[in-house]
């Protein structure tokens, strides 16, 4: 399996190469009134207009600020297309199926859902990001 | 391709197409319903169910073949004349139309055509074959389903073949090569069992050489390949196709719009003359391709003179449904989307609007009622109107159903006109109660109808004759696509407003910015010649923050009045900037909710815009309450008190002052007594009333002292100073009495006065504050107590045998 992967905040984190459509540098973004907290505005691509999730907070980790530029992994749906943001982009790695692991019954809330496992590298874990669910949920 | 794929693609094909002919079939049929004779409509069912039925048996649809084969023998019969075309014949048709429609709805779903039988249908369909009184009939159509049966595959071919392509005999005798007698031998050997083709038979019997046999087949050929390469007018495209290049189309506006508005930044001729062709080839490619995605409306009536047939008969009216402008053209997605409100409307006209046959001639009107639709362009809108000739709407009628239904007040209804009357069918609540239909109103579902015409941009507007009819227009935009929009920013950012809700731009300067805009009640309004203009700070609406003040400080203040149905608002934004056309961008579903935004747009800087819902602002503000079309806005508090129930309270003043109360509902009467007529029993006062003994119960001297408050007390003395009463009561001669009923004996409870009986709603705020209270509340802005009657009777009661003790002890 390809993981496209991605850090947020002191986590390394990958989702299915096959769930990417592309990878952006930081957009100019219009803040959207009246949404949820976890959006954080549109994005022009391209004459596409896509909806930018802060996935930080969606996490529960502490959210982009303003001043932040945060980079866009454009996940494409039926339904059209979401950008999370996250830090910074990393390598699409192939990973060894026998590498993963399930959380472990203390991983809880949100994270639980979203998280569906980690692959141990030889130096950190890579967390797998369900990325049909993280769109699911911001919706 | 595999074969399966083919077979797919196939089914598709004939799905789509047999749909598209069901469609006609149903007006056909009831066109033929009116004019019997007329052959060609006649020809064209016929063809549609022959063909149905041809391609079903192909494809191994056996359920759909047998319905359309037994409607077909059905309306061969029709077609040569053998039977008359009845209802009940008709009927059957039209039923046998709804089952193929089904089974073709199966078939797209799962690829079969479903587990009903139908078989009633075919019984009927059979039935209906055997002409009024004729027996021998029926074995004749059993025959005929015999022979059909056995050999599907000639009769099948022959009409289309007919049409089309001559058979070679048919060449042959045209040509004189042979004579028609020779070939009717021919067939006749064919039929009786020959397979050989007929040409060849005719050679073999050497009535015609070989080689103009030859001459014919080469002519028939030449017209084969003509008929099928005989070039179309029209194709079939696949709808998400046309989304995509309308897609692409919108994105090279905006390219176009960024073009334009970077060339303006340096001054080259060449490159504005090439910007500007740019933008006029892109405006060209817009329309045409929009043009693609529109459609006639005439596709969205072809189902109505069938609705108007099945209704009227359904409630014995006789109505002719006539059509107009079918070949008016409207967006795609628009067509969709008006056909629930139109049918709505129809529906409405067929049960309210014309009259029973018995009314209209006794009014000396034609039995037969007509509905018109009639549809039109008009400076780039689409109307529609739906008119019929009927009893129309009585204006008193409708206000005095409102008044009813309190949706309007007495004032409202002395001073409302006849238009603003006509238009309470569109209330919400007008429509709940089943006893619309006894005025001659139309109310079933008619907010709904309104709403969503308005969610398409649109209007509806309504006029009425009484006795003359009604007609029910409708405005919509051509397309949602791409829209003219006012563009305003607020807090830095900007946004879209659609024009159809545009009204006007206000400016207010200097002195008018500061005193121009007054409170209401806590609610901004501001005065538009003459009348209040509710106002809503975009800033506060959208992000919560309070602009008021920010407002205040900018010297310039714009207000853009906008409409929303009926209503009017003023939206204060930062600033206006300019009207263009947007491109509109449906919302991600993370958005969907949100009903103050429409969707989004992509301006000439390539950022993104938000698209405003000026309907679901005004519904976010709470402006789009009942009260508030009457002008200005409502407070929050006001709405919600109006939405709990009021109570009839009963209220009364204690001897210390204090008000007290208890619901209506629990009192039987009012009365005064005589002092001269309270007897004594025992310890009890008593009072003959009404044929009984009553009871009275001195309920003041029963409860003890209240100290629970001290508001209650400064009320308390607050009435005493006001009133004075007390000893007046007394020396009247009489006791006001409240007579409650308690199982079947009458209690009276004596108070000091009756103040009044009031509506109110009820907010219980304190807790009982003393025995035989059950509650505090605060009531036409004082502090009253309910009292609660069953505590009180057991108190007396009570006291009554701790009194009798004491006296046994003293005695």
């Amino acid at each position: 399996m390809q993981l496209c992967t991605f850090k947020l905040g002191d986590y390394f984190f990958g989702v299915d190469v096959e769930k990417v459509q592309e990878v952006i540098r930081h957009q100019e973004m219009t803040r959207i009134p009246l949404a949820k907290k976890e959006i954080r505005g549109l994005i022009n691509l391209r004459g596409q207009i896509v909806t930018a999730v802060d996935l930080r907070l969606l996490l529960g980790l502490s959210k982009f600020s303003d001043s932040d530029e945060p980079m866009n992994i454009i996940i494409c749906d039926d339904d059209g297309a979401v950008s999370f943001q996250v830090d910074e982009i990393g390598d699409v790695l192939d990973v060894d199926e026998s590498s993963f692991e399930y959380p472990p019954e203390t991983l809880k809330g949100i994270a639980r859902e979203l998280i569906q496992g980690a692959y141990k590298l030889t130096d950190r874990l890579l967390l797998v990001l369900d990325a049909d669910k993280a769109v699911e949920v911001t919706a | 391709m595999d074969e399966m794929d083919e077979m797919y693609e196939v089914i598709q094909e004939f799905i789509v197409e047999s749909n598209e002919n069901l469609d006609n079939l149903d007006n056909d049929l009831v066109a033929l319903e009116e004019d019997p004779t007329n052959a060609d409509i006649m020809g064209s069912i016929f063809r549609t169910i022959h063909t149905i039925k041809g391609t079903c048996g192909f494809l191994g649809f056996g359920k759909l073949e047998k319905v359309s084969h037994v409607g077909e023998n059905l309306l061969s019969k029709l077609r040569e004349g053998e039977l008359p075309l009845t209802q009940p014949r008709t009927t059957a048709l039209l039923q046998m139309v709804d089952a193929i429609r089904q089974m073709l709805a199966c078939i797209e779903e799962s690829q079969n055509d479903g587990d009903e039988e139908y078989l009633e249908l075919i019984e009927n369909l059979a039935a209906l074959q055997i002409a009024d009184g004729e027996g021998e009939v029926d074995s004749a159509a059993a025959q005929d389903d015999a022979a059909a049966e056995s050999a599907p595959a000639v009769e099948d071919d022959e009409p289309e073949e007919e049409e089309r392509v001559k058979p070679i005999g048919a060449i042959l005798v045209e040509s004189g090569d042979v004579s028609s007698d020779d070939l009717a031998a021919a067939i006749q050997q064919q039929l009786d069992g020959d397979k050989t083709a007929v040409g060849e038979i005719l050679v073999n019997k050497g009535v015609v050489k070989k080689e103009a046999v030859d001459k014919a087949v080469s002519k028939q050929s030449e017209a084969q390949t003509r008929a099928s390469t005989a070039s179309p007018s029209s194709i079939r495209v696949d709808v998400n196709l046309l989304d995509q290049l309308m897609n692409l189309v919108g994105e090279l506006v905006l390219i176009r719009n960024q073009v334009l508005q970077f060339g303006e930044s340096f001054d080259n001729p060449v490159f504005s003359t090439t910007s500007q062709h740019l933008s006029q080839v892109t405006s060209e490619l817009q329309e045409q391709v929009m043009q693609t995605r529109m459609q006639p409306i005439g596709g969205v009536w072809s189902k109505f003179p069938r609705v108007v047939r099945d209704l009227s008969q359904g409630c014995g009216k006789q109505i002719r449904l006539e059509m107009e402008g079918k070949e008016t053209d409207l967006d795609k997605s628009l067509i969709e989307a008006i056909k629930d409100p139109l049918t709505h409307l129809i529906r409405n006209s067929v049960d309210h609007g014309i009259e029973m046959p018995e009314v209209r001639t006794a009014n000396g009107k034609a039995a037969e009622g007509v509905i018109t639709l009639r549809a039109y362009h008009e400076g780039g809108q689409v109307n529609i109107e739906i008119c019929d000739d009927g009893g129309g709407i009585d204006p008193e009628k409708l206000k005095s159903k409102a008044l009813e239904k309190k949706l309007i007040s007495e004032d409202q209804a002395k001073n409302m006109g006849e238009k603003d009357a006509l238009n309470l069918i569109f209330k919400a609540g007008f429509s709940t109660a089943a006893a619309v239909t006894n005025i001659s109103g139309r109310g079933v579902g008619m907010d709904v109808v309104k709403t969503n015409i308005e969610n398409l941009g649109g209007v509806v507007d309504i006029s009425s004759k009484l006795g003359e009819g009604t007609t029910m227009r409708i405005k919509i935009p051509l397309t949602l696509a791409i829209i003219p929009a006012l563009t305003v920013t607020c807090a830095g950012d900007r946004y879209a407003i659609p024009q159809i809700n545009l009204m006007e731009l206000l400016m207010l300067e200097g002195e008018d910015a500061v005193s121009g805009i007054e409170q209401l009640h806590g609610v901004p309004v501001y005065r538009l010649r003459g009348k209040l203009l509710p106002l809503l700070y975009l800033n506060k609406e959208l992000w919560g923050e309070d602009s008021a003040e920010n407002a205040a400080t900018n010297s310039n203040i714009n207000i853009v009045v906008l409409k929303a149905g009926e209503l009017q608002f003023g939206l204060v934004v930062d600033d206006v900037n300019d009207t263009q056309e947007v491109v509109v961008k449906p919302l991600g579903k993370q958005l969907k909710g949100i009903n103050s935004l429409a969707g989004a747009t992509i301006m000439g800087d390539g950022r993104v815009a938000i698209i405003l819902d000026v309907f679901g602002l005004a519904e976010n503000a709470k402006l789009l309450s009942e009260t508030a079309q009457q002008g200005a806005g409502i407070h929050d508090e006001q709405l919600a008190t109006e939405e709990k129930e009021k109570v009839s309270l009963v209220l009364m003043r204690n001897p210390d002052g204090g008000r007290m109360t208890v619901p209506l509902s629990e009192v039987t009467r009012l009365e005064e007594i005589q002092k001269n007529d309270i007897e004594s029993v025992g310890n009890d006062e008593v009072v003959r009333y009404r044929g009984q003994i009553m009871t009275l119960i001195n309920v003041f001297s029963l409860l003890p002292e209240r100290r629970s408050s001290e508001r209650l007390i400064a009320d308390g003395e607050k009435e005493m100073e006001s009133s004075g009463t007390q000893q007046s009561a007394d020396s009247s001669g009489v006791v006001q009495v409240i007579v409650c009923t308690k199982g079947d004996k009458a209690i009276g409870l004596v108070v000091d006065q009756v103040l009044d009986v009031t509506e109110e709603v009820v907010e219980i705020s304190g807790e009982s504050s003393r025995r035989g209270v059950s509650a505090t509340a605060v009531i036409q802005d004082r502090v009253t107590e309910f009292l609660d009657i069953d505590e009180v009777i057991a108190m007396s009661s009570g006291k009554s045998k701790r009194r009798s003790s004491h006296s046994g002890a003293e005695a």
